[in-house]
């Protein structure tokens, strides 16, 4: 199939891809392209505009502070798996955009655009979320930076206003005995993730986060403590209300066990 | 090869059993090769299908909108246009009729409604979508064994049920039961599958008035029986048509039906006056045209008290879709199974029914292994279970009921004649090159990532080349008789050969350039094989069944052989020589005092006839020939799969850890290519084990309508496949080759099963249906354990 007909702009500058938004109450924005193209060929989207803002030069940019590591929207999942932006996790952020759908798919796909999409299968919404990432959300008059965790209100759905835009996410830096764990479960390479776990220990900042992909919605948090048992895991999801049926349940437990495994250098 | 101490490739070292890199890949990997998709004709416009969104439903109306009418075609407007009717002579064959264009009613969701013509696909597109049509609902047949009950909704009504064909045999049966000391009844179940060749299907109409020929482009592999079903739909002449098929992006069965696309395109060209182009897109490849596979058996096997196979007794159901495909029927599939089911195994007992049911679902169309890959992986996978019973390693079970050697040639139990091989020899060398003892090994020690390891089996063999004598008896549209190939030489000595069967992926242009050189010595480079036209080539079935080898091999090797005659005829005459002293050798005629090079006699029959003697052949350097089998029952090679797995049971992953192939395709032309046949068909046996499957709901809509639905094994899920030849030659064929095309896609999904099977059987885990799913395997062992809750082992 191919796309229904759309208008095509491309925006020059982060004020210009919102006003053009404002402008037109059916355009859509259009970073890499690795869902909205299928979905518009599919026809599932037939937005009357796409507003490109691949050439804003902002959202391109990487930057860092004492505490934080800020990505533009753009940053691609192959620019980090490359280690060609700022890092704060010493090589498991790499380690993960490595394992993103396919090489092709990686050197467009964005973060911005992953996160924002929102599907639960989306690697960095359960990686970040368990590494406690902030993002910036551009609108007509300002932009708001707010945790990611809580962004995502449902497969597919966000906190995203009409008009406004993902312009960054910010990872905070870790302490030296930060450890990083992460699982998914795919039937074959490259595929969407049947179940994802993220484990992020950071004894000296005393965090102990667990997170969990669910096939619905947004990702499960649990904020363990240190003397947590991964034997209570199964318990711990299912009363932060894991869904799905019992292979799914399972599933997801297993898996978080294994990246808290891998955390927990076991 | 052949002949003991023969060199592999001849004395050039280019010729039959040579590992010579493909011809064609030069232009395949510049990305050079040329499909419909790369092909524009001036004035063409781009074609979408409306297609039906219901399963089962009568059509009420359709409203076309005013403003595009001119541009669409329906059923109405097929004026003189034939339905597609793929019928067999076989005794009770209930026959269908598939219009071009939905007529009356709607058989399966994407059955063709309307076509509509635009200078872009996405133009066309929206046209489509303003089309109205009203539909009466129909109760949808989805399930094959619900749709023999006699309450089941009819897809065709003037059947009286949904039985394309009922087929049954029986040998002595009823004395096996009281021979019997073992015995198991498993049902298994193949999932509906979907072709899924990189490219899908294309083709382009046009109407060329000055020859006053419909030319229809199209991806093909038999573009000779395209252009004998298209001239009968459309009520043209054969020589008022010519089928080109260019490059294919692989073909696998898929590429051999006549598609409504195709008879709707060559009526609509003429209709709107312009050249149409219309190329399948994956959402139309898988949700409704490339269906294929679903089988469902109730097996029982038999073993006599020494622990040898007694009896068979199956009832097998193959799911056949809406309408019997062009040219190879609603029965190509189920009633293959009857004859193929005893596999290589001898065995005096026997029954088997098997139904042919019509559901409302895309038409089930010939895949790569055909009727073998659902058949093996019933048989080799209750094989198994007989000697889990029984009590023994499963190859022991095997090894007292195959074949053997010394009985070759072996007339089956189902009249199957096998020509030649040694079964156990192929399983002996499978045992050992897979490490069977160490595996077994291994697994007594357990995993430390508390993974469970298992080791399977499976062998088949694969009947190829199967001619006159075996179609006649079918009945179906078209009946294989000698295969024919043109040869001429140049005038500047280069050698073309013509074949009305087609190459995409079986490397013809360098196999066939293989047997050429072997005969007449020239070089490579100054060999082209034409084929893909039936403008240009000798008429054909095409390739199918695993037969180009065999049959084009064979045809080309008579035309070369006609050919060298003449040559050395005038050669000896030029050198002033006998006959028969002078013989071919290396690209010269070699006689008692010199040697004339072939493009020097080619030269002299073009360009200087008044050197050549008084009695040559006025035929010249041009001529057909033709080949058939000394018998044409077909060939038969055969090969024992070993697979060993690891079974995560937390998660149900299946990892393949070794997967070895020893294979016997008699005499290879071409080993290296014979190689890629197995991995490519291994790539996709393993998607049909553990990855594929195309569902339907109660509704009969397709739940997979994308690659991200329909799961395909990647690269990352190929196992390192290693191969080992046996080479028993077949005494039927020129040099004793056998077709090998599909026998990489038999096997693995039994061999497979037979894999998980065993890790898992201190379990209670018994797994019959494919794919097998990690979700499948959660619950076979949470089934299992609930029915043994002490941990013992289910019963």
């Amino acid at each position: 199939m191919k796309p229904s007909a759309f208008a095509y702009r491309r925006a020059s500058s982060l004020s210009d891809a919102v006003a053009a938004l404002a402008a037109n109450a059916d355009a859509k924005i259009m970073a890499g392209g690795q869902t909205l193209g299928p979905m518009l060929n599919l026809r599932l989207a037939q937005p009357a505009e796409i507003v490109d803002i691949t050439r804003i030069p902002e959202l391109c940019a990487t930057s860092e502070t004492s505490d934080w590591v800020n990505l533009g929207a753009l940053v691609t999942h192959a620019a980090i798996e490359d280690g060609l932006v700022p890092d704060p996790t010493r090589g498991f952020l790499a380690r993960v955009a490595h394992g993103i759908a396919y090489r092709a798919v990686r050197t467009r796909g964005t973060v911005g655009g992953s996160l924002a999409h929102a599907d639960p299968a989306a690697d960095w919404l359960s990686c970040f979320t368990a590494l406690g990432a902030q993002i910036s959300i551009s609108g007509p008059t300002d932009t708001r930076r707010v945790p990611l965790h809580g962004f995502m209100r449902g497969a597919l759905d966000t906190d995203l206003a009409p008009g406004e835009i993902l312009s960054a996410v910010h990872l905070p830096k870790f302490s030296a005995n930060a450890r990083f764990g992460y699982a998914k479960f795919c039937r074959k390479d490259g595929e969407f993730a049947d179940a994802i776990g993220a484990a992020l220990l950071d004894p000296d900042r005393a965090i102990y986060r667990l997170v969990a992909s669910t096939t619905a919605g947004a990702p499960i948090v649990i904020e363990a403590g240190a003397a947590f048992a991964p034997e209570e895991i199964p318990a711990r999801l299912d009363a932060a209300g894991s869904t799905g049926d019992s292979y799914e349940r399972r599933l997801r437990a297993v898996i978080l066990k294994r990246a808290l495994a891998e955390a927990m250098g076991k | 090869m052949g002949a003991p101490g023969r060199p592999a490739g001849g004395a050039s070292g280019q010729g039959i059993g040579a590992s010579m890199p493909r011809k064609e890949d030069d232009r395949y990997m510049r990305g050079r090769g040329q499909y419909v998709g790369d092909i524009k004709v001036a004035g063409m416009l781009e074609v979408a299908f409306l297609r039906s969104p219901v399963a089962h439903a009568r059509i009420k109306a359709i409203r076309i909108p005013d403003a595009i009418r001119a541009h669409v075609v329906i059923a109405d407007d097929l004026e003189g246009v034939k339905a597609i009717r793929a019928d067999t002579s076989l005794p009770g064959f209930k026959s269908s009729v598939q219009p071009a264009l939905a007529t009356g009613k709607v058989r399966y969701v994407g059955e063709l409604i309307a076509l509509c013509a635009a200078p872009t696909r996405a133009e066309a597109e929206d046209m489509a979508a303003e089309i109205e049509v009203d539909f009466e609902p129909l109760p949808a047949v989805v399930d094959m064994r619900a749709a023999r009950r006699p309450e089941s909704a009819l897809v065709h009504e003037h059947w009286g049920d949904n039985l394309y064909l009922t087929t049954f045999v029986d040998v002595d049966f009823e004395a096996a039961k009281a021979k019997a000391a073992y015995s198991v009844t498993k049902e298994l179940v193949t999932a509906r599958q979907v072709m899924s060749p990189m490219e899908g299907r294309g083709v382009i109409a046009e109407w060329n008035s000055r020859k006053g020929q419909l030319v229809l482009t199209t991806s093909s592999q038999q573009p000779h029986i395209v252009r004998t079903g298209l001239a009968e739909c459309l009520g043209l002449a054969e020589e008022q048509v010519r089928v080109v098929s260019p490059d294919v992006g692989g073909g696998f069965g898929y590429k051999g039906i006549l598609l409504p696309e195709e008879v709707a395109l060559g009526f609509a060209t003429r209709k709107l006056g312009r050249p149409l182009r219309w190329l399948e897109d994956r959402r139309e490849n898988l949700t409704a045209n490339a269906n294929c596979r679903e089988h469902h058996y109730v097996l029982t096997a038999y073993a006599d008290a020494n622990g040898r196979l007694l009896a068979l007794d199956c009832e097998a159901t193959v799911d056949s879709g809406a309408y019997s495909a062009y040219p190879f029927s609603a029965c190509l599939e189920a009633g293959q199974v009857g004859s193929i089911l005893p596999g290589l195994y001898d065995f005096p007992h026997y029954r088997c029914k098997v139904y042919s049911v019509a559901t409302n679902k895309p038409p089930i169309l010939p895949y790569r292994g055909v009727a073998r890959t659902g058949v093996c992986f019933a048989l080799e996978v209750t094989l198994d279970a007989l000697a889990r019973k029984i009590g023994c390693e499963p190859n022991d079970l095997r090894f007292k009921s195959l074949v053997q050697p010394h009985q070759m040639p072996f007339d089956n139990i189902a009249k199957r004649h096998f020509d030649s091989g040694d079964y156990p020899k192929a399983l002996r060398m499978a045992i050992e090159a897979v490490g069977h003892d160490a595996v077994r090994a291994r697994q007594k020690q357990g995993e430390k990532d508390g993974r469970r390891i298992g080791i399977g089996y499976a062998m088949y063999a694969e009947q190829a080349g199967h001619g006159t004598s075996v179609y006649a008896a079918w009945g179906i549209p078209f009946v294989p008789g000698f295969e024919q190939s043109q040869a001429r030489f140049t005038p500047d000595g280069g050698l073309e050969l013509r074949i009305g069967a087609h190459s995409h992926g079986q490397g013809m242009e360098t196999t066939l350039s293989q047997v050429a050189h072997e005969i007449l010595g020239i070089p490579h480079d100054r060999i082209k094989l034409v084929h893909g036209d039936t403008g240009e080539t000798p008429y054909s079935t095409g390739t199918w069944g695993s037969r180009s080898m065999i049959m084009s091999g064979g045809a080309v090797a008579a035309a070369c052989d006609a050919l060298a005659e003449r040559v050395l005829k005038i050669g000896a005459a030029l050198m002033q020589a006998k006959r028969e002293d002078v013989r071919l050798e290396n690209g010269f005629v070699v006689g008692p005092s010199g040697r004339m090079a072939v493009t020097d006699i080619a030269r002299t029959w073009y360009r200087r006839p008044q050197d050549l003697p008084p009695d040559v052949d006025p035929g010249g350097l041009e001529l057909t020939a033709g080949y058939k089998a000394k018998r044409d029952t077909g060939t038969f090679s055969y090969a024992a799969h070993a697979a060993v797995v690891a079974v995560d049971p937390d998660t149900g992953a299946t990892e393949i850890l070794d997967y070895v192939v020893v294979e016997d395709g008699g005499v290879l032309v071409n080993p290296m290519i014979v190689d890629g046949q197995v991995y490519g068909g291994c790539a996709q046996g393993i998607g049909t084990a553990l990855y594929e499957e195309m569902g339907f709901d109660a509704n009969g809509q397709p739940q997979a309508s994308t690659l991200s639905d329909y799961m395909l094994p990647g690269p990352g899920e190929m196992p390192d496949v290693r191969i080992l030849h046996l080479e028993t030659p077949s005494p039927y064929t020129r040099w004793g080759q056998k077709g090998v095309g599909e026998g990489g896609a038999i096997a693995p999904p039994a061999a497979i099963t037979n894999a998980i099977n065993d890790a898992l059987k201190d379990m209670g885990v018994e797994l019959t249906m494919s794919p097998i799913t990690p979700r499948r395997i959660v619950a076979a062992i949470d089934a299992a354990s609930a029915a043994a809750p002490l941990g013992g082992k289910a019963a």
